[in-house]
């Protein structure tokens, strides 16, 4: 499904890490697998470092710390957010809304909106569009988007599918309207029907927690996970990307008239370097111009990745440039997402350490 | 420049190689030893391996191997 939204941009950036940083070369050890063979996967999938929460810290605490420094800082004025729009898939409670919770903590305005969105990797460029569309309403200036995981809760310590690229994170991404004639391509596409190869089988009320459901299972290759825990099919996510994202950042490049060669940067969603570089190679984009260092720093924090990137590799030049930037991401759903947009001359681009 | 059989031996060191037909059903390569594999053949051969082409079936044996690099542009 194809978007264009006109006068729209993203003004600041920050990004919330914890300041509790894991090292793949001490958590190997936990794997039943040879430190050699962990060893090479270091090397190919780029895992290095990441950052995960302490136990009980929970998506709502790293949002609020995030809000918290843009109010010190003056960088934002709490009666300024007109809709505070959270992307997760580790609420902290069923209900009520986290993003309830967030601006019950915070203070902030009763005349606002907030909501939840349930959405994963793609969640970010989904959290723009549904900015974007509020701030169609004369009664909106000013959108907060929170991107926030804490999925290292939910992954098995020795399941090494997945535990040794889970980080956890937040992005406060600040959206309004643009003075200039700006105008900005997005794409969207869903496909429930795998939507098993990125699960929580248990935990909801289709299957409850339990006893049961909280015992460790030989799932194969050496791995042991129980059904509280997440799931990744790893082959099928990695053909899923290999086949669907192109395409995607094809037609919307072709739609909005503008070459390959014409993009600065492709933000791409950060699951591992392996990935991020067969991507690049197929739409034959250098490695300078679509970063894959976010998973060796940080870890894969679902939809923070991609306003992590920006933080990251791009934090002093965001301030002072502006550039033709794709974004792209794609997960859980599953569902994959790009847009193309002028990027830019932000107010802030930070990344905080939440202590 | 190294064999496949020579790279397969660096990454799985226990396994013979050469007295299987179907290294997957065997239980000699994961999905991650693909994933270092095509790692391997992709600087051994100076190409890459398309993403699509990532799949068990084209990792089975020595000949599925080879097939998949000749398509990927390798001269054997």
């Amino acid at each position: 499904m194809n978007f264009t939204f006109r006068r729209k941009r993203i003004s600041g950036v920050l990004v919330v890490v914890p300041a509790n940083e894991r090292s793949f070369a001490e958590e190997m050890r936990n794997f039943n697998f040879p430190e050699s063979r962990s060893l090479k996967l270091k090397e190919v999938m780029g895992y290095d470092k990441r950052r995960v929460v302490e136990p009980g810290v929970c998506v709502s605490d790293l949002a609020v710390f995030g809000l918290e420094r843009l109010f010190e800082q003056k960088l934002l004025k709490r009666e300024e957010i007109d809709a505070l729009l959270l992307v997760t898939q580790t609420a902290d409670h069923f209900m009520p809304a986290t993003s309830s919770l967030i601006q019950g903590r915070l203070g902030l305005k009763q005349d606002m909106l907030c909501l939840d969105i349930n959405q994963a990797c793609a969640g970010f460029v989904i959290g723009l569009m549904q900015a974007f569309m509020l701030l169609e309403q004369e009664s909106v200036n000013k959108v907060v988007l929170v991107n926030a995981d804490v999925l290292s809760r939910k992954a098995s310590p020795k399941d090494r599918n997945i535990y040794p690229l889970i980080g956890d994170g937040a992005s406060i991404t600040i959206v309004e309207r643009d003075v200039a004639d700006s105008v900005i391509h997005a794409s969207v596409k869903m496909d429930g029907s795998r939507a098993s190869a990125l699960t929580i089988p248990a935990g909801g009320l289709r299957l409850p927690s339990s006893p049961e459901t909280a015992r460790l299972e030989d799932v194969g290759d050496n791995n042991l996970r129980a059904k509280d825990h997440v799931f990744m099919d790893g082959s099928a996510i990695f053909n899923f990307v290999q086949t669907e994202v192109p395409p995607l950042i094809k037609d919307l490049l072709a739609r909005a008239g503008v070459a390959f060669e014409e993009v600065d940067y492709f933000l791409c969603h950060q699951p591992n370097r392996f990935m991020l570089e067969k991507l690049a190679d197929k739409m034959k984009v250098p490695y300078a111009r679509m970063p894959n260092n976010v998973v060796e720093h940080f870890g894969n924090s679902g939809s923070v990745t991609i306003p992590t990137v920006m933080a990251y590799n791009l934090r002093e030049r965001l301030l002072r440039e502006q550039f033709q930037v794709c974004l792209a991401g794609f997960g859980g759903g599953l569902a994959w997402s790009a847009m193309l947009l002028t990027l830019g001359k932000l107010a802030f681009n930070q990344i905080k350490e939440y202590k | 420049m190294k064999s496949v059989i020579e790279i397969l031996k660096e990454i799985r060191p226990e396994f013979d190689f050469a007295a299987s037909s179907d290294f997957i059903a065997d239980g000699m390569l994961d999905s991650f030893d693909m994933v270092t594999l095509v790692s391997a053949l992709d600087k051994n051969w100076g190409i890459s391996i398309q993403g699509t082409d990532i799949v068990p079936e084209n990792f089975q044996n020595l000949q599925t191997i080879e097939a998949l690099l000749r398509k990927n542009g390798a001269r054997l």
